[in-house]
């Protein structure tokens, strides 16, 4: 089994890296279609575990001990597989 | 006085601040991140810049974790002094002895520099050889030092007195520098035992260096 786990700054926390992306990809032509860009990072655990009430219980810790800064960021948890 | 500076993989700036101390008169120890406890007899942690871990996952995100560590909270809790300078700010953050985070800087830019600093607040160990709306030179050399903290902490930070510093020019006039909220180069804990900034005051020691603006800041320490 995989959790996947996506970290993103908060929504009302400037994220300075999407608005360069934005802006680059305005100068490529897609300036009309595109309207806002986040960047976060993507982690990916394979777990030893069948069980997913409990992985995800446990990865939520990891994602609040280590993988986000909740100061900042929000996280999203998938599990897979 | 006895200060530990700690040493964690990717630390750089460890020697320096030790010889910063020591120019003082100040007895400095690099402390290896794998010691279970600080020296005894310590008056001073002080958690140099750096790269600790390659700064993976995010700016001193892994640090916090490191054996040591768990002594150095020991000792702020019990009204240690505690000094994290760059990389050093960065873990305190990251491990909740200072309140907010950092973001990379708002122009996505390593930012290595000498710039301007102005003393917002004086009223503790750190900046007491200073006064309110002195201006300094002290070098920067960071990428993610964009203070960040909501509107609420923000305020309370102001009302305790533990906004130190902010980044300004040559005349004083606060200017953004690298996205930080309100300019903020430096803060403190409500309990103004720990304290936390971006630039670099071991590196302004002596004019050859281009500024010795730093001796004031560090000298709040030894008094």
């Amino acid at each position: 089994m995989k959790a996947i786990v996506n970290v993103g700054l908060k929504q009302g926390v400037l994220d300075d890296q999407g608005k360069a992306i934005h802006h680059a990809l305005g100068t490529l032509g897609f300036k009309d279609l595109v309207k806002d860009v986040r960047v976060g990072k993507q982690i990916i655990l394979e777990l030893n575990s069948d069980n997913e009430v409990s992985a995800r219980a446990e990865v939520t810790k990891m994602c609040e001990d280590l993988l986000a800064n909740t100061v900042i960021e929000d996280y999203d948890i998938q599990i897979v597989g | 006085m006895n200060v530990a500076v700690i040493q964690f993989l990717g630390t750089n700036c460890e020697y320096d601040t030790k010889w910063a101390f020591e120019l003082l008169g100040a007895k400095a120890t690099v402390v290896w991140h794998g010691e279970s406890k600080i020296p005894a007899n310590t008056d001073l942690v002080v958690i140099p810049g750096g790269f600790s871990y390659g700064d993976y996952l995010r700016s001193g995100a892994i640090a916090r974790f490191a054996n040591v560590m768990k002594s150095v909270s020991d000792f702020a809790a019990n009204g240690g002094k505690v000094l994290g300078i760059c990389n050093g700010f960065q873990i305190l953050l990251e491990a909740g002895l200072l309140p907010g985070a950092m973001k990379r800087n708002d122009t996505l830019h390593f930012i290595s520099k000498h710039h301007h600093l102005k003393v917002i607040n004086n009223n503790n160990t750190f900046l007491k050889e200073l006064s309110g709306g002195d201006v300094l030179n002290i070098p920067v050399a960071h990428h993610d030092g964009n203070y960040y903290i909501d509107s609420e902490g923000l305020a309370e930070l102001y009302a305790n007195e533990q906004v130190l510093l902010k980044y300004c020019d040559a005349q004083g006039n606060v200017v953004s520098m690298n996205g930080a909220v309100d300019q903020i180069a430096g803060i403190c804990n409500k309990e103004k035992n720990v304290f936390g900034l971006m630039p670099h005051p071991e590196r302004a020691m002596q004019e050859l260096l281009g500024s010795s603006d730093g001796v004031k800041m560090i000298q709040g320490f030894f008094k």
